[in-house]
């Protein structure tokens, strides 16, 4: 018999508003009333019955969640539980076993290029070309993500300033992770899937990162950690997910 | 800057930054170039008639050399998966690719062809037949090493395995090219096999990404 | 897009394992049965080529391996095919099972061009000849298909990948194969089938056609028991396996 795994899940006391997780996307109709009008435009991210499998292995299964504008969700579990996985599949990435995710009522594996740019997702690895400089890569981002900005504050903030033209290949582990997370910023996303972002990071990067997550929150965004800490980034309302 | 340009010229510049891995295709070529009057010893009009084929079968060879930067290396360092996830369509992102591959690896080559082909006794009024075919058949060889590469994207020792995929649709590019040049040293006309290499090359530039980029996408899975 | 009953049923695995367990024996036992009597016709019973004798008996052997070969890379790249847009993984189970199917054939079609070249241009293989060549780069895309397949260690992305190659590999079967006989047009060497072919007369005909349809139907019964392997290599523990099995075993 296939080795299966409890999930546990526990809704918080505000929950979250379903009315932005139809499974049907709203058509453009311009006959629709205000009320379907205002279901495209909410930001929500929905699982349904969501499975994963690895081989034989059942990762999790039945999984739902909502998640609507300011949210954030925590996702805990020991090494091999399948956040990873999951936040691969929450980004449109992997494909689940079973069940579907939608963004704003599609189905994250069909939404068109515009949209995709809501979401930004930043796993293990952090994405920087070592023989760019960091000056370089962040450009590059931020040209292909379509948003051409300035980032001499983000590189302030992140104390990374002085190694904007140093290349990706000199810096420590910890600065590459800084790094990362100016791409993270520059992407200017709504939704914020992060897989273990406090790694490598000293306190003071670990600060950082849980203010940007707090103003993200409050400005509407939305965003699922997977974290060991999850205490880093409690806010009130937080989704626990345990897998 | 739009996306296209933005990947196109970060590809370009971490290719330079690397710029001694872009000799090694160059000098395999040279090198398989030079094994095979060594192995065959043939007199001066029999090197003009293998001369073709070697080139044309030296070209391809070379051009399975650099996969690397195409796709293995963005996917090793996460950036492919961004590529994928950016609000770019990935037929768009593939074609910047394989453009700055082709640039990259297929240029210096072309360059390097006409000037092998003068040791072959190729007269020298059948070079520019010989570079407008290899230009015309540029673009067909750059998507199915791209193809190649984007399939094997994932293995873990999926070098070896690229060439067994590539070669073997490269048929019609051999026939067709190495034509074009026969026919070009006997003076006849030689319309007929580079219009089918630009069909060909049509035909792979417009519905190549489609399969590039699905094959990245399911790799990447 | 609204896709008739016996499509769905055609996904599902127990479906079709009971439905190859079916047609299998009757599709071989035709088969098997076509190929004896043709071979027996085609190579004891019918006069010989006038213009190539006896060793143009191979016509009831070498074009008939070579179409069946051609036909399984076909049945592999559309199952494939299917199998990625519409996610059905029996589609993939297939094509797995046509591919080595495929590469045999395509390599006894090799081996009696071979043969039939002997006697024909006096050696065993004759590089001018379109559809050596054809099918000698078929052969190397089933062997790339196989390759790829086994160099995944996880089965569905190993399916979905090939499926990429079999479908690019298909749109390439007919370039390849066109380039080749336009190259060979200009080369003007004797081919197998110069003008046309040998002449064929009504009773070289027949047996030509009975082995057609034993090849093709002895394809498809080798590809229903590969499937069949390959289900229970799939399912593994599903229950209607274990019970199907048990059943069997009483």
């Amino acid at each position: 018999m296939p080795l299966k795994m409890r999930l546990d899940l526990c809704y918080s006391k505000t929950k979250v508003n379903p009315i932005g997780c139809k499974n049907d996307r709203v058509g453009h109709n311009p006959r629709s009333t205000g009320a379907s009008l205002l279901l495209m435009t909410e930001p929500a991210l929905c699982g349904r019955e969501l499975a994963a499998w690895r081989g034989d292995r059942c990762l999790f299964e039945r999984l739902h969640f909502d998640l609507g504008p300011g949210q954030l969700a925590l996702l805990v579990g020991s090494n091999g539980s399948g956040k990873t996985t999951l936040l691969r599949i929450l980004a449109g990435l992997g494909l689940p076993t079973e069940g579907a995710v939608t963004w704003r009522g599609v189905a994250v594996g069909e939404l068109a290029p515009d949209e995709r740019g809501e979401i930004a997702y930043r796993g293990h690895l952090e994405a920087l070309k070592r023989d760019l400089t960091v000056a370089e890569n962040l450009s590059f981002h931020a040209a292909v993500w379509g948003r051409s900005q300035p980032f001499e504050g983000v590189l302030a903030e992140l104390k990374l300033s002085g190694l904007a033209h140093m290349r990706a290949r000199y810096l420590s582990a910890g600065q590459r992770r800084r790094a990362a997370l100016a791409m993270l910023k520059l992407s200017r996303a709504k939704l914020w899937l992060l897989d273990e972002p406090t790694t490598n990071l000293d306190r003071e990067g670990r600060g950082v990162l849980a203010e940007w997550v707090r103003g993200h929150l409050r400005d509407g965004g939305l965003a699922v950690i997977a974290t060991h800490q999850p205490d880093e980034f409690a806010a009130r309302g937080a989704l626990m997910i345990e897998l | 800057m739009n996306a296209f340009n933005a990947v196109l010229l970060r590809d370009l510049r971490v290719a330079f930054r690397r710029w001694s891995e872009l000799a090694h295709p160059l000098i395999f070529f040279v090198i398989v170039v030079t094994l095979f009057p060594l192995a065959l010893s043939p007199t001066a009009a029999q090197l003009r008639e293998v001369g073709i084929g070697v080139l044309w079968v030296a070209t391809l060879l070379s051009s399975l050399l650099a996969l690397d930067g195409l796709f293995r290396s963005d996917a090793d360092d996460g950036s492919l998966e961004q590529l994928l996830l950016a609000p770019v369509p990935m037929t768009m992102t593939v074609l910047a690719k394989v453009v700055a591959h082709a640039t990259v690896t297929l240029l210096p080559l072309l360059c390097l062809v006409p000037l092998s082909a003068l040791s072959f006794n190729i007269p020298l009024a059948a070079l520019p037949t010989l570079a407008l075919a290899l230009v015309l058949a540029a673009p067909t060889l750059s998507v199915l090493v791209a193809l190649g590469a984007a399939l094997t994207v994932s293995l873990r020792r999926g070098g070896s395995i690229v060439g067994l995929l590539v070669l073997p649709l490269t048929g019609p590019l051999l026939i067709f090219g190495t034509r074009a040049t026969d026919l070009s040293v006997n003076g006849e006309p030689t319309a007929a096999p580079l219009l089918l290499l630009s069909a060909l090359a049509v035909l792979a530039v417009s519905l190549g990404p489609f399969a590039i980029a699905a094959a990245v996408k399911v790799g990447l899975e | 897009m609204k896709l008739p009953r016996w499509f769905h049923q055609l996904g599902s695995p127990p479906y079709v394992y009971r439905l190859a367990e079916a047609l299998a024996p009757w599709l071989g036992g035709i088969g098997l049965a076509l190929l004896a009597v043709g071979s027996f016709w085609g190579l004891v019973v019918a006069p010989p080529d006038y213009q190539q004798g006896d060793s143009a008996r191979i016509i009831y052997i070498h074009p008939q391996t070579a179409y069946v070969g051609m036909m399984a890379y076909v049945v592999l790249a559309v199952a494939a095919g299917i199998g990625y847009v519409w996610r059905i993984k029996l589609a993939h189970a297939v094509a797995v099972s046509a591919a080595p199917i495929g590469a045999w054939f395509t390599f006894c079609a090799l081996v009696t061009g071979a043969l039939w070249g002997r006697p024909t241009w006096g050696t065993y293989w004759q590089w001018g000849d379109p559809r050596i060549m054809s099918e000698a780069l078929l052969l190397f895309l089933f062997l790339g298909y196989l390759a790829l397949r086994g160099a995944f260690d996880d089965r569905d992305k190993a399916d979905r990948v090939t499926a990429i190659l079999a479908v690019v590999g298909v749109v390439n079967v007919p370039i390849i194969h066109y380039s080749v006989e336009w190259w060979n047009s200009l080369h003007q060497t004797s081919t197998l089938f110069a003008d046309g072919g040998p002449a064929m007369t009504a009773d070289m005909l027949v047996p030509f056609l009975i082995m057609f349809a034993g090849f093709t139907l002895t394809f498809y019964w080798l590809l229903l028991r590969r499937l069949q392997a390959e289900i229970v290599e799939r399912e593994g523990s599903a229950r209607w396996l274990r019970e199907w099995l048990a059943e069997g075993a009483r």
